[in-house]
């Protein structure tokens, strides 16, 4: 155990802020996914409802690491064979689309249902004191959705961090990935996946503690 | 005030609100057949009949918060129901009071009425914050302005519903079953608050089962039922006089 702490120490350490980048670049960028498809869903414009229920039945349906060998190995031999030849795509890249657009995915139905979970009659008082519809949403709608959203949320930024090991088959330098080649270097596989294990469950009890914290203050003031 | 502003098409009247043929349906169930009312400035009309009446469903139409399947309603001069209307800056000069109040549970009662005045420039914040102040005093609520919704009773709720409409400074009032949700002892307050605005000349249209309150302070009272305005009239007219035999009905089960 010590022997695996100080030989590939530095090297753990340095997979464990991949993970931590893939999954804060992919969060970042599943919000903002989530909240214009989730958006698209709950308006009533029937291309968008359309639009939005087929990204997320797609995405939903498809395993990660489907999606995750589509968009690494499949979409560069794609735009290869349009004749755009140079095209590269880095382990990173591949990794943040994936984890984004499936995490993006589900963040659209929590975004979603938190949206509808408000009563009708909010939107209603503020279009009838002349706000347009977005106006409503974003003033009133949404601040109100986000407090009962926060738990769902914080759920599905752990479920993806956790999800960030699946990017190893792609090469990508995360926690997994690296657990791989010291267990092939070592051959202490218990002592290996134990530290590894150790090392996601420290940031994700962490993760949840901090959660706790914000859910508590963001109920203060109801 | 808002006939200055280019809101579409426009037609001329002293009627604050005109209602031609107006038809609605939800799905296949004709909820309103046919309604013609015209309301005048300064009055209050009062709109009564038992539920599934139509009678809520005509006060959300007027500003829009439901569809019309056909007809034509025109506020302040402005043809609602054309695509080509603002309805938003129409909506501007009306109010509207829910049954469930509908105050913004995420802002204090000050925010609540400052938000859409500030939000759409039509006052500054402080203006909008002098303005709160002075309309809470009004209702009673003075000491409340910093008070989340949760905080307040049904009938603080529903005054401060009130006081954020009148914020906007609407020339017309719609009130949809504004005491239906509050227990017994707090309908009085509420009630009190829409006769000193009746008292100052605000054109009203009150859903409500508050009889007394109509017979009170209604220029017209409109029975309804079925969809159709079955008789209308001073409150004189129709709550003590009705000639036609549902409206009779009507009065003996809520009298």
């Amino acid at each position: 155990m010590m022997m695996i702490i100080q030989t590939y120490g530095t090297m753990l350490i340095k997979a464990l802020g991949q993970t931590v980048l893939l999954t804060v670049l992919s969060l970042v960028f599943a919000m903002i996914i989530g909240m214009a498809f989730g958006l698209m869903n709950v308006g009533h414009n029937r291309l968008l409802n359309f639009i939005g229920t087929v990204y997320v039945d797609a995405v939903r349906g498809v395993p990660l690491i489907v999606l995750a060998y589509f968009i690494y190995f499949g979409i560069p031999q794609g735009i290869h064979s349009l004749g755009f030849t140079d095209f590269r795509m880095g382990p990173l890249l591949a990794g943040t689309i994936t984890l984004s657009m499936n995490c993006g995915a589900y963040m659209a139905e929590i975004i979603r249902a938190g949206i509808q979970s408000v009563d009708r009659g909010q939107m209603e008082a503020g279009r009838s004191l002349g706000l347009s519809y977005s106006a409503g949403m974003a003033l009133i709608v949404v601040p109100q959705a986000i407090r009962t959203m926060i738990p769902s949320i914080i759920n599905q930024f752990i479920i993806t961090l956790k999800d960030s090991s699946i990017l190893s088959v792609i090469a990508f330098p995360e926690l997994v990935n690296v657990g791989k080649t010291i267990m092939g270097n070592t051959m202490k596989c218990l002592e290996t996946w134990a530290i590894i294990g150790a090392m996601y469950m420290v940031v994700i009890i962490t993760l949840s503690k901090v959660s706790k914290k914000i859910e508590r203050r963001v109920n203060r003031g109801r | 005030m808002a006939d200055s502003n280019n809101l579409g098409s426009s037609v001329s009247g002293k009627n604050k609100i005109i209602v031609r043929n107006l038809k609605k349906s939800f799905g296949s169930l004709e909820v309103l057949k046919d309604i013609n009312i015209e309301v005048s400035e300064g009055e209050v009309v009062v709109l009564i009949g038992p539920s599934g009446s139509g009678k809520s469903t005509l006060l959300r139409c007027l500003n829009q918060l439901e569809k019309v399947t056909s007809g034509q309603i025109i506020i302040d001069g402005h043809d609602v129901t054309d695509k080509h209307t603002d309805i938003n800056k129409v909506r501007e000069n009306i109010g509207m009071v829910f049954q469930h109040f509908n105050l913004f549970h995420h802002l204090t009662v000050l925010k609540n009425m400052t938000l859409a005045p500030v939000h759409l420039k039509i006052l500054s914040k402080t203006e909008a914050k002098d303005k709160a102040l002075k309309l809470l005093e009004r209702v009673g609520l003075a000491d409340k302005a910093e008070a989340y919704p949760s905080q307040l009773s049904g009938g603080q709720k529903q005054r401060v519903a009130i006081a954020r409409a009148l914020e906007m400074n609407p020339d017309i009032m719609l009130f949809d079953e504004p005491t239906s949700a509050l227990d017994p002892e707090m309908v009085g307050e509420v009630l009190a608050v829409m006769k000193e605005l009746a008292k100052e000349g605000m054109t009203m249209v009150v859903v409500t089962h508050e009889i007394g309150f109509a017979r009170e302070v209604a220029s017209r009272v409109i029975f309804m039922e079925g969809g159709y305005i079955v008789e209308e009239g001073t409150p004189d007219e129709v709550l003590d006089h009705p000639k036609e035999a549902r409206t009779i009905d009507f009065l003996s089960k809520v009298l």
